[in-house]
């Protein structure tokens, strides 16, 4: 019974309950992280790191954290941690933090963040929790790589920054397509996106 | 309920900073040496980008290039001469522009890139080619753009500064800190921008006045002074006035234009064992 429980606390937010697609949740970043793919990869890390560790430590301490500094003391253990997960890339992904630069730092914001702290980790084990932040982040990226895989390839016709579909301005053939490049082209596609989802698993269609 | 007392709420708010804190620091303290060795080679592969470097330094490493091709040099911006009473290593030029030891406020008037203090001393640095002999000179450049300051390298062909002001040309520019707009002033980046640079783009009119400078819009093919313009980057033009002003700035009478018409005077200061003064 606990085994099957821990299988959907990990795997239910991948498709069953994407904290993007279903929560709607953490959409900022991904308008601005997904440009290209290798940002977008370290991004999904980062964040899946983040949530697991922050789930973990919440539900470690859940029982001795008054109700009244609840949320100050949750914002504080993940402040702590992005700073962390934003110290180790500048170290070790020097390039690639430069061009996330800010956005690691917002993870403090993401909701998925706040959301599972608040919502799962104040109510259930460490080691639940810790699945349920995995699960999450890996929700989080299955959305994120999928939409940073689309904006790279027909934005820059690259992929990881190989040429896929060789540029005009490389000496190939194809013409990119500038709104790709932009963030508003992040929405159109996470809204095909949630429309695919929803169509497939019409469950998840909310009814008012 | 014993855990929303007021005592327990203290006591665990106090424990929790002590024990973030204690995490935050020492991630910080423990990894500031790999973060230091990131910049100074982020800080190393720029100066070689704007010496069109950057493949060499993709080949065979960035810290192996810069060591067999730059020789650091320290120039006193007042007088134009080399400062060889201190380590070019161990200068801080960034340090130096806010220390007010070691800089002065620069009249509102002269303050053409809005740099506010100018340090008295800069960094200089010299392109080895393979026989030995100084092929660029690289000189660092600051200046306000639309949004923030662009932080760049200009380099020069260092064999031209011997024929005279009208001769001096760029051969590279790079920027590699600023937060101006993205796809607007921020293509201040872009490569292909950056290589308009190295066109037989001259800085100064015979009389060592700054010409060079961004245009508005392109430069037609046929434009007699051509070799004064460059092309400039669409919707972007304050950020474009801004590289305009700095280039005015820095090889102007309180940039670098002291330390060129020395070396014009005398061209073996820019040889690599022409440190001295004398």
């Amino acid at each position: 019974m606990a085994e099957a429980k821990a299988k959907d606390v990990l795997f239910d937010p991948i498709l069953n309950a994407n904290p993007i697609a279903l929560q709607v949740l953490g959409i900022c970043s991904a308008l601005a992280v997904t440009v290209k793919l290798e940002t977008t990869l370290v991004m999904c890390v980062a964040v899946t790191a983040v949530v697991a560790l922050s789930n973990a430590s919440i539900s470690l301490i859940r029982n001795h954290i008054p109700s009244s500094i609840r949320i100050i003391v949750q914002m504080t253990i993940i402040a702590s941690l992005v700073i962390v997960v934003d110290q180790f890339l500048q170290a070790y992904l020097f390039e690639v933090s430069r061009q996330l630069s800010v956005f690691v730092g917002l993870i403090i914001t993401n909701c998925i963040v706040m959301g599972r702290a608040e919502g799962f980790a104040m109510k259930n084990p460490p080691w639940l929790s810790f699945l349920d932040g995995i699960g999450n982040g890996i929700g989080y990226s299955l959305v994120l790589l999928l939409v940073g895989t689309l904006r790279e390839l027909f934005g820059s016709g690259s992929l990881f920054g190989l040429y896929i579909l060789k540029p005009l301005n490389a000496g190939g053939w194809y013409l990119p397509n500038g709104l790709m490049l932009l963030p508003p082209s992040a929405f159109f596609l996470i809204g095909m996106f949630i429309w695919v989802l929803r169509t497939l698993k019409p469950e998840q269609v909310e009814h008012d | 309920m014993r855990r929303d007392s007021v005592a327990q709420t203290f006591q665990v708010a106090m424990l929790l900073c002590v024990v973030c804190s204690v995490l935050v620091s020492g991630a910080a303290v423990s990894l500031r040496e790999p973060q230091r060795a990131n910049k100074e080679r982020a800080r190393k592969a720029n100066i070689l980008a704007a010496a069109g470097l950057a493949d060499e330094a993709r080949r065979s490493g960035v810290e192996t290039v810069y060591d067999r091709r730059i020789i650091e040099r320290l120039v006193d911006l007042e007088t134009g001469q080399y400062a060889t009473d201190r380590d070019p290593a161990a200068f801080d030029q960034r340090r130096a522009a806010r220390d007010p030891k070691q800089s002065d406020a620069v009249a509102a008037e002269d303050d053409l890139a809005r740099v506010r203090r100018r340090e008295r001393l800069s960094l200089a640095y010299l392109v080895q080619g393979d026989d030995g002999h100084t092929t660029q000179i690289v000189l660092p450049i600051r200046g306000y753009g639309l949004w923030s300051t662009l932080w760049g390298f200009v380099a020069l062909d260092a064999q031209a500064i011997g024929q005279g002001p009208t001769e001096i040309t760029v051969s590279g520019l790079n920027y590699y800190e600023h937060s101006e707009t993205p796809g607007l002033g921020g293509e201040v980046d872009n490569p292909r921008w950056q290589d308009k640079w190295r066109e037989d783009k001259r800085v100064y009119d015979d009389q060592w006045n700054v010409r060079l400078r961004v245009m508005k819009g392109e430069v037609a093919s046929d434009d007699a002074q051509a070799a004064y313009k460059v092309d400039g980057l669409s919707g972007a033009t304050l950020t474009a006035n801004g590289v305009t002003n700095m280039i005015a700035y820095w090889f102007g009478e309180h940039g670098f234009r002291p330390f060129l018409q020395n070396a014009y005077q005398r061209p073996e200061m820019l040889a690599a064992e022409g440190g001295g003064n004398g």
